[in-house]
């Protein structure tokens, strides 16, 4: 399968009169959200009307611990800029110790990430709870921010 | 005896380990005489490329082919092998996941010839030579193989029908893989020759809780031969690793390297093994686990030991951001298939 970066926007091209300027690239995130904090965070940032750029997707899993490597290896593959990983603050885990066995995990992926010459800050973990949609909404802009400053991951994606 | 059948043995990017493994089936070497043919051998006997190549297609009853693709050369023969074969086995963990050769993925070709022919102390290259595909002389031009960029496993260059992996592979599972052949009862094609599970499963070691302060390499402790290694702070890649190797390594108080690559059901291995590893660790302080992973080194050395041509990962992303393998190479690989 082709991961042709020149090809997918297409739908722009699409939508864009003739006339319109080329449409900013914008980068893409894909945010894993466990489903008891940080899916809910994000959902009271939606309800507070909180600003934020629609660069993420959020896949919501039961717990930060469920993802696995190969997620953020695939998901880095398939087109994405940058990968978050978000789930309760430490001592908050549903499920008691989830969240400490994703930043284990995050450590040890980050660094592997890094050798293999991938920016760090193109992957991140956050402790976002459900009662700060605040917090949510600052960690999307930030990274997006980052993100954009780095500008668009094209390291991983055409390899396939 | 014309209805013996037809076997050929070849070497890609390998180190020989596999070509001595099946002459480690000792005396059983002779059944496989009695029953079959070996046309093409090159450590063994003395057939050539143009014997092969005189052959009609699909003569080989079977073609064994070990070691990764690292060069024009290697893939050119096993596409010979594979149009002169009924059967292309892919023997051994580099053949069949990469193996060690293609840890080199994590370097790019210009990395490697710096290493190779400039760096290291033994090296006396004032000129700086590298070495080219063709070299013009007044006697002639010289051609020499075309190094790739990347390391591929058999099935990446050629359809396989069966593996083997291991490294290298045991004489139980060569002689178990030779009967299977020799009685026309073969597994469904893509079938692997060794165990559904992982190594933990078949090792005896005694298995607690596994809970680590800090990890050690081999030459560092002395382990306990009696409990299981990760346990003791040794990485031991049984979790994420097939079984069917009968658990040598540990039977030899040494840790699971990983060469019979992923279980049935895991992609990666490499990533695997690293949910393993940070399970492990006995710490929920940021500081501390830092410390403890900071002790592991060569994380994708470990990680991806034999399987780094079949990991996600696939090549070291390089600095321009390019596509890591290089385009005229894939479209060459993709002409072949």
């Amino acid at each position: 399968m082709s991961l042709n970066t020149e090809a997918l926007p297409k739908s722009q091209e699409v939508t864009a009169s003739p006339e319109a300027a080329p449409q900013p690239w914008e980068p893409r995130i894909v945010g894993f959200a466990c489903n008891w904090c940080t899916y809910a965070g994000a959902d009271l940032a939606g309800l507070s009307r909180l600003q934020y750029p629609p660069s993420i997707r959020l896949i919501r899993v039961p717990c930060s611990g469920r993802v696995n490597p190969q997620f953020v290896i695939r998901a880095f593959q398939r087109g994405a800029d940058g990968v978050l990983v978000a789930g309760c603050h430490p001592g908050d885990c549903h499920y008691s110790t989830g969240n400490y066995f994703t930043r284990r995990r995050f450590l040890l992926m980050q660094r592997l990430l890094e050798y293999m010459g991938m920016d760090p800050r193109r992957f991140q973990a956050r402790w976002i709870s459900g009662s700060e949609g605040p917090k949510f909404q600052q960690t999307v802009t930030q990274m997006t921010e980052d993100i954009k400053a780095l500008g668009p991951n094209r390291k991983m994606r055409d390899v396939e | 005896m014309a209805d013996k059948l037809k076997f050929a043995f070849y070497w890609n990017a390998s180190c020989g380990g596999c070509e001595i493994a099946v002459l480690d089936i000792h005396e059983k070497i002779l059944d496989v005489a009695a029953l079959a043919d070996i046309l093409l051998w090159p450590v063994a006997v003395d057939f050539k490329k143009h014997h092969i190549r005189d052959l009609p297609d699909k003569h080989i009853d079977v073609s064994f082919i070990n070691g990764g693709t690292r060069t024009s050369e290697q893939r050119e023969m096993a596409e010979l092998l594979r149009r002169k074969s009924k059967v292309v086995v892919a023997f051994g963990a580099c053949a069949s996941l990469g193996g060690i050769p293609s840890l080199a993925n994590f370097h790019n070709r210009e990395e490697i010839f710096q290493r190779a022919y400039i760096e290291t102390p033994s090296t006396d290259n004032p000129k700086g030579i590298f070495p080219q595909v063709k070299t013009a002389l007044p006697e002639g031009d010289l051609e020499l193989p075309l190094f790739f960029n990347h390391v591929y496993r058999l099935d990446q260059v050629i359809a396989v029908d069966y593996y083997l992996p291991g490294c290298p592979p045991t004489p139980d599972m060569i002689a178990a893989a030779v009967t299977a052949i020799a009685g026309n009862s073969l597994p469904p094609a893509g079938a692997v020759f060794g165990g559904p599970s992982t190594v933990c499963d078949s090792c005896k070691r005694v298995k607690q809780e596994k809970k680590v302060k800090g990890f050690h390499r081999i030459h560092e402790i002395i382990p306990d031969p009696e409990r299981c290694l990760l346990e003791q702070g040794i990485i031991c890649a049984g979790s994420a690793t097939r079984d069917g190797c009968g658990t040598l390594c540990l039977n030899a108080n040494m840790p699971c390297r990983g060469c019979f690559g992923p279980p049935d059901g895991v992609a990666d291995q490499g990533a695997k093994l690293l949910s393993v590893l940070s399970t492990v660790v006995d710490s929920n302080d940021f500081g501390e686990i830092e410390k403890l992973i900071d002790q592991i080194a060569d994380p994708a050395g470990y990680l991806y030991r034999f399987a780094a041509a079949s990991s996600l990962l696939k090549h070291k992303l390089t600095g321009d951001g390019k596509s890591t393998v290089q385009a005229a190479e894939r479209s060459q690989l993709e002409v072949a298939k």
